[in-house]
C-alpha cells in the first residue's frame, strides 16, 4: 500500500461511477470546497464520467485565489523595503497585485524566497540576523498548524527579526457565506479532506442541519472524490442531511487535538476579507497575546493604495461557483498561466489554471 | 496548498520534546517532516505530509477495508 495508485484504479473508477449512475435519478449540483480535489476532478476527467445530473461546481478552497489583492500588495511592499527578505509558497509569488508580482519584485533585486515549510523560514531568519525575515502565510486550517508552530518556535528562539504576514482563512464561515448567498444553488458539498484531518468533522454538523444539506468529506484521489460524490448523492436522493466521513482513512472524526491545540494557543479568530465574497465574520486568524509581536503588519505597518483588480477577471464569481472558466471572455486569450490577470489562473489549485491545463480542447482559438 | 502527501515513516527522532521529527520517505525523496501532533506514531507508518508536518496517520486497516468493499462492489452503502 502507498496510498496513491490504489485509488487511482481505473476498474474501480468505473465501478463507482456505475454505482452512481444507478443513484441518481434527478439533477444534483455539488460543490467540491477544495482547489486540490478541483485539480483532481479535472485531471482525471471525472465532470465526463458523471452522470449528467451531477454538475460539479468548484469553489473557494484556493488560499492563493482567495487572499485579497491588497494584502498582496502589502507583501509587495514589504518586500521592496531594502532590509527584507519576504519568504512564502511557490505560488504566492506569482500572484498578481495591483501592478506587480513578488517574483518580479525579486527580479528587480528584491530578497524574495520561495520556501517549502514555513518552519524552513525560522533557519533563514537565524542565518541572516542583519536583516528582517517576513513570512507570507496563506492557507487554510491545513496549513495554520504549521504556521503557529513556527512562531512558537521563533518565540522559544527568540527570534527579534521574523515575523509573519498572515492571510489564515476558515472553511467553515465560507460555506455558511456561500449557503446564506441568493445566488445559492449548492445542493450538497464535498468539504476539504486535510483541513478536516487538522479540525475533525464536528464543526459541520451544524452546518448540515442548519441548511439541511449534505457534507461528505472528502479525499483528493480520482476514488476518494467519487466516494465523496457518492455519499453526497445518496443523502440527497434519500432526502436526507448530515455530514458524512468519505475519507477515514486520513480524517478522525476528532481530528487532531495538539494541532488545534496549537492553533488555539497561538491564534484567534477575525474577520478576513476573501476574494470574490466581501469581508466574512470570524473567517481567518491572526496572532494571538503575546504571538502578536511577530505580526509583520504591526511591525512594518505597510502602506498601500487602494488596490485595484482587472476589470475583465470574473475571479469572484469563479470562486463562488456561479461561473465556470470557460465562461469567462478572457480565459485562454488574454489570461493564462503564464500571464495571468487573477490568482485563479496562477495557483496549482485555481480552477482557472486546471481548466486550462486540463481542458484545453474547450479553450476558443483566438 | 491543502494537498497532503502520504510518506512512509523511516526514522524517528524525539530528542527534542517540542519537535518530534521523522525522515519521511515519499517515493524516491526523503524529507525531515515534523511528527510532533502524533503521539502514536512509529517506523513504517504512513502519514500525511504537509507543509513539513504530518497532520494525520494514515489507518491502513481502514483503507484495505475500504478497497477491499470497493473490489469486491458489495453493498458500499456505508461508506
Amino acid at each position: 500500500m502507498k496510498y496513491i495508485d490504489e485509488y487511482r484504479d481505473k476498474d474501480l473508477v468505473n465501478k463507482l461511477v456505475q454505482k452512481i449512475r444507478k443513484k441518481v435519478s434527478r439533477e444534483w449540483t455539488i460543490m467540491e470546497i477544495c482547489g486540490g480535489q478541483t485539480h483532481s476532478i479535472m485531471k482525471y476527467n471525472l465532470m465526463q464520467l458523471l452522470p449528467s445530473g451531477i454538475s460539479l461546481i468548484h469553489g473557494p478552497g484556493c488560499p492563493v485565489c482567495v487572499t485579497p489583492v491588497n494584502l498582496i500588495d502589502q507583501a509587495i511592499a514589504l518586500a521592496g523595503l531594502p532590509n527584507v527578505i519576504l519568504t512564502s509558497f511557490g505560488d504566492m509569488l506569482r500572484v498578481p497585485g495591483s501592478s506587480t508580482n513578488l517574483l518580479s519584485v525579486k527580479a528587480l533585486g528584491g530578497d524574495v524566497r520561495m520556501v517549502y515549510s514555513p518552519l524552513d523560514v525560522l533557519d533563514v531568519a537565524e542565518a541572516n540576523p542583519g536583516k528582517e525575515v517576513v513570512f507570507f502565510a496563506v492557507g487554510f486550517e491545513t496549513t495554520a498548524p504549521a504556521v503557529a508552530m513556527t512562531v512558537k518556535q521563533a518565540l522559544k528562539r527568540k527570534l527579534k527579526n521574523f515575523s509573519v504576514l498572515i492571510s489564515h482563512v476558515l472553511v467553515p464561515p465560507a460555506i455558511e457565506a456561500l449557503l446564506d448567498s441568493d445566488e445559492s444553488r449548492i445542493d450538497g458539498f464535498l468539504a476539504a479532506g486535510h483541513v478536516c484531518a487538522v479540525m475533525g468533522t464536528h464543526e459541520y454538523i451544524p452546518i448540515a442541519e442548519k441548511y439541511r444539506v449534505p457534507i461528505a468529506v472528502t479525499g483528493f484521489e480520482p476514488l476518494d472524490i467519487l466516494m465523496g460524490i457518492f455519499a453526497c448523492v445518496k443523502m440527497l436522493e434519500q432526502g436526507s442531511h448530515g455530514v458524512v466521513n468519505a475519507y477515514t482513512r486520513s480524517v478522525r472524526e476528532e481530528g487532531n487535538p495538539a494541532a488545534q491545540q496549537l492553533l488555539r494557543e497561538v491564534f484567534e479568530p477575525t474577520p478576513r476579507e476573501w476574494r470574490g465574497i466581501g469581508t466574512i465574520p470570524a473567517s481567518g486568524f491572526h496572532l494571538s497575546g503575546e504571538y502578536s509581536e511577530f505580526d509583520a503588519l504591526n511591525r512594518f505597518h505597510p502602506v498601500v493604495p487602494p488596490a485595484s483588480h482587472p476589470g475583465s477577471c470574473i475571479a469572484g464569481k469563479i470562486l463562488t461557483g456561479q461561473k465556470k472558466p470557460e465562461d469567462c471572455s478572457e480565459f485562454g486569450i488574454r489570461c493564462y498561466p503564464e500571464k495571468p490577470l487573477g490568482a485563479p489562473m496562477v495557483s496549482t489549485e485555481g480552477a482557472c489554471a486546471a481548466y486550462f491545463r486540463y481542458k484545453r480542447t474547450a479553450v476558443r482559438p483566438i | 496548498m491543502c494537498l497532503a502527501v502520504p510518506g512512509q515513516i523511516i526514522s524517528i527522532d524525539d530528542s527534542n520534546p517540542e519537535m518530534k521529527m521523522a525522515e519521511v520517505r515519499f517515493g524516491a525523496a526523503i524529507r525531515d517532516i515534523s511528527i510532533q501532533w502524533l503521539p502514536d506514531i512509529a517506523v513504517g507508518d504512513y502519514i500525511m505530509a504537509h507543509v513539513g508536518t504530518a497532520l494525520s496517520k494514515v489507518d491502513e486497516e481502514d483503507a484495505r477495508f475500504t478497497l477491499d468493499a470497493l473490489r469486491e462492489m458489495g453493498e458500499i452503502d456505508d461508506l
